[in-house]
């Protein structure tokens, strides 16, 4: 069954309630063979909540989820068997040695007595753990924990792995050394679901889901998120005290979106040459001196907050 | 399945083995307790603080306070010159009993009548105040019937109304000295035994709830029935290693007679601990960190302790209480520990509690299944 479709995670129309709130409102897509998908999307979205559900650790109220051709609310056990999981709580034992944690969870996995000194081999060499293969895990600086926590979740070689924010708390080095290795993984064919809410990381995906409010608010590859989604192009106005000509630039003719990033404001126009030197106009009659503008290539964090976050203020967007 | 069993069992022991305090938790607190229990927990009075008032200053009134105060029931902390002093010595505490005395009592007891004697008791604590009028009354009594027998011979039947009594012949079958320690030790053991093991079930699956690792092991083939199999039979063991111990220090230290037959008493614990691995496990599914494990533990095993007969008879409790008695599972192993301890007697006796035992775990443990696989979602 698994090989007679391209796709590894086909998700159909998934709905879940708990109770009144609806976490997840009617999601589709699909993940193919050795594809890493991002999830981005503001905390209380829903992708952790789409995660657990691929997991078989939530029933679905409505929808289908097919993991590895297998329907998760069928048969969660068989769907279990094939996925590597690694959630954003660091999930491994403290009090257990390197190995012994690897052990257990081989263990628990099936991983079988001949093949067992080999997987523990390499999830110590890809933690970069060899000649500490005995020290407590609690030692462990976070890096190599969250390293470890990897390996712990493909001893049993899962084709399909799933990462709940795999890289909050771990500092910049060890996210790019971790990125290596889901890079490394996909290249062997693991489909890798992954939910992140740093925009930089989500730039190393194949292809982005933007969840808000648990509804699909955006799907594709990064290029494409930042070239179709925000239809029109971007300006970035800067000058001195730039955030109060947020309202009278909201109101300008041709300007769709206003949006403050750091120090200045992207402007989302229908055509960047045309409407410049309006807007600039505009800025010198707010009482804004030295008012400037260039146009500029669309972020990711652009279009996230363009299609996301548009109604929050910019702080919660930032991260 | 056995195969995903062993690995929790043994990662189970693993951890054990290497917290040092879990081990010292497991071992010195219930031999500690059962020492307490062993020596502490006693039903018997003596040495009762007592302040004497002795209106009457003859011979006869002397003799009564010495019978008082070589009893070693009552232990004389005061002489009090009138009876304001008496009640400022149970006032203050620093008696619990007066004693007085009243003038002409023994010029009554002279004409062979009845003589008054008053006995003010501390009641605050009811229990003692009751077994120490017990007692009073037993000297008091004794004491009266020596001076009227005497009186009697001395006056030639005169005076001195010859006595008819009827004199009970008690056997107290089990515990022929009434020793409470006899009633308490085998009683600390079940009660030891409920506290130790529902807190340890408990506190290690909240734990690995509250850190995470209960998650990362149910997105693993493993199945919540396999989960809580491996998770709860280590304390499955150690419930059995802990009532062994106890069970010696109760055999051995206090010398509390064993009639019964061992093996009996090991097939109860084994009921009784299915009962309270399922207890555990229930408290685990309600509570999402160790805190909430902790006020919850109190908050159940309190109730169970006073409603299983420990030391409060169930008999004498109301009717909706006692009902309640009816799905305490230590009410049930109290009875079979105290029977094999006391009376020796075995399952064709026991049955019935062994019965209601295995049925209330095998339910209460059938409930916990379904409770932490729901607890997930």
């Amino acid at each position: 069954m698994a090989d007679s479709s391209p796709m590894q995670i086909v998700v159909d129309g998934l709905v879940k309630r708990f109770g009144a709130f609806t976490a997840l409102d009617g999601i589709s897509f699909g993940v193919a063979h050795g594809e890493i998908m991002g999830f981005l999307g503001p905390n209380g979205a829903g992708k952790s909540t789409l995660i657990r559900i691929l997991c078989g650790l939530l029933r679905p109220s409505a929808g289908r989820a097919l993991v590895a051709g297998i329907d998760v609310a069928g048969d969660p056990e068989a769907v279990r068997r094939r996925i590597g999981y690694m959630s954003q709580k660091f999930s491994l034992y403290g009090d257990l040695s390197v190995v012994e944690n690897l052990r257990f969870f081989g263990g628990i996995y099936g991983v079988s007595e001949a093949e067992m000194p080999e997987r523990l081999r390499f999830a110590v060499d890809m933690a970069g753990l060899t000649g500490r293969e005995d020290a407590l895990v609690a030692t462990l600086a976070g890096g190599w924990k969250q390293r470890l926590a990897l390996g712990a979740a493909i001893l049993h070689r899962p084709a399909i792995l799933f990462l709940d924010e795999p890289t909050s708390g771990v500092d910049p080095g060890s996210r790019r050394r971790f990125w290596n290795l889901i890079h490394a993984l996909s290249e062997e064919g693991v489909s890798i679901l992954v939910s992140t809410h740093y925009m930089d990381e989500a730039e190393y995906c194949h292809r982005i889901a933007l969840i808000n409010r648990g509804r699909l608010v955006a799907l594709g590859t990064p290029l494409e998120l930042k070239q179709h989604s925000l239809g029109g192009e971007l300006l970035a106005l800067e000058g001195e005290r730039i955030g109060e000509a947020i309202a009278p630039l909201a109101r300008a003719p041709g300007v769709r979106d206003v949006a403050m990033f750091g120090n200045a404001l992207h402007v989302l126009v229908d055509q960047a040459a045309l409407r410049l030197p309006a807007l600039l106009a505009l800025l010198a009659g707010s009482g804004i001196a030295d008012g400037r503008g260039r146009r500029i290539d669309p972020s990711l964090e652009d279009s996230f907050v363009h299609l996301v976050a548009a109604k929050l203020p910019p702080t919660e967007v930032a991260s | 399945m056995f195969q995903r069993i062993i690995q929790l069992l043994l990662k189970e022991f693993l951890q054990l083995r290497r917290d040092r305090s879990a081990r010292f938790r497991l071992l010195i607190p219930p031999i500690v307790q059962m020492l307490l229990f062993g020596y502490a927990a006693t039903f018997e009075v003596f040495n009762v603080a007592t302040v004497m008032l002795d209106q009457d200053h003859t011979q006869e009134s002397r003799a009564l306070v010495d019978s008082f105060v070589h009893s070693s029931r009552f232990e004389l902390v005061a002489v009090a010159d009138d009876r304001r002093q008496v009640q400022a010595a149970v006032e203050s505490s620093k008696a619990q009993l007066g004693i007085v005395v009243p003038p002409g009592f023994a010029e009554l007891l002279r004409k062979g009548q009845s003589a008054p004697l008053q006995v003010l008791v501390d009641g605050t604590n009811s229990n003692t105040a009751l077994i120490a009028l017990g007692y009073a009354g037993q000297i008091s009594g004794a004491f009266g019937q020596t001076y009227a027998q005497d009186l009697a011979q001395r006056t030639g039947r005169a005076l001195g109304r010859p006595l008819v009594s009827v004199k009970l012949e008690e056997r107290y079958w089990y515990n022929p000295n009434l020793n409470s320690r006899w009633f308490f030790v085998p009683g600390v053991i079940g009660t030891l035994t409920l506290i130790t093991i529902v807190n340890l079930t408990a506190f290690a699956i909240v734990r690995e709830r509250e850190v995470g690792t209960l998650e990362q092991i149910l997105v693993t083939p493993i199945r919540p029935v396999e989960f809580i199999i491996g998770k709860t039979l280590p304390f499955f063991f150690i419930g059995l290693l802990e009532v062994s111990i106890v069970t010696a220090v109760g055999m051995w230290w206090f010398r509390v007679p064993f009639e019964g037959n061992l093996l009996v008493l090991l097939f109860g614990t084994c009921l009784f601990l299915i009962s309270v691995l399922a207890i555990g496990l229930l408290i685990s599914t309600l509570c999402k960190t160790q805190q909430q494990a902790f006020a919850s533990n109190f908050f159940i095993l309190n109730p169970m302790f006073i409603l299983s007969g420990f030391s409060f008879p169930i008999a004498t409790m109301p009717q909706a209480l006692q009902w309640i008695t009816y799905v305490d599972p230590l009410r049930y192993f109290l009875i079979i520990i105290r029977a094999t301890y006391l009376k020796g007697v075995g399952i064709d006796i026991l049955w019935p509690q062994m019965a209601t035992l295995a049925a209330l775990g095998f339910g209460l443990f059938g409930v916990a299944i379904l409770r932490f696989s729901k607890s997930l979602d």
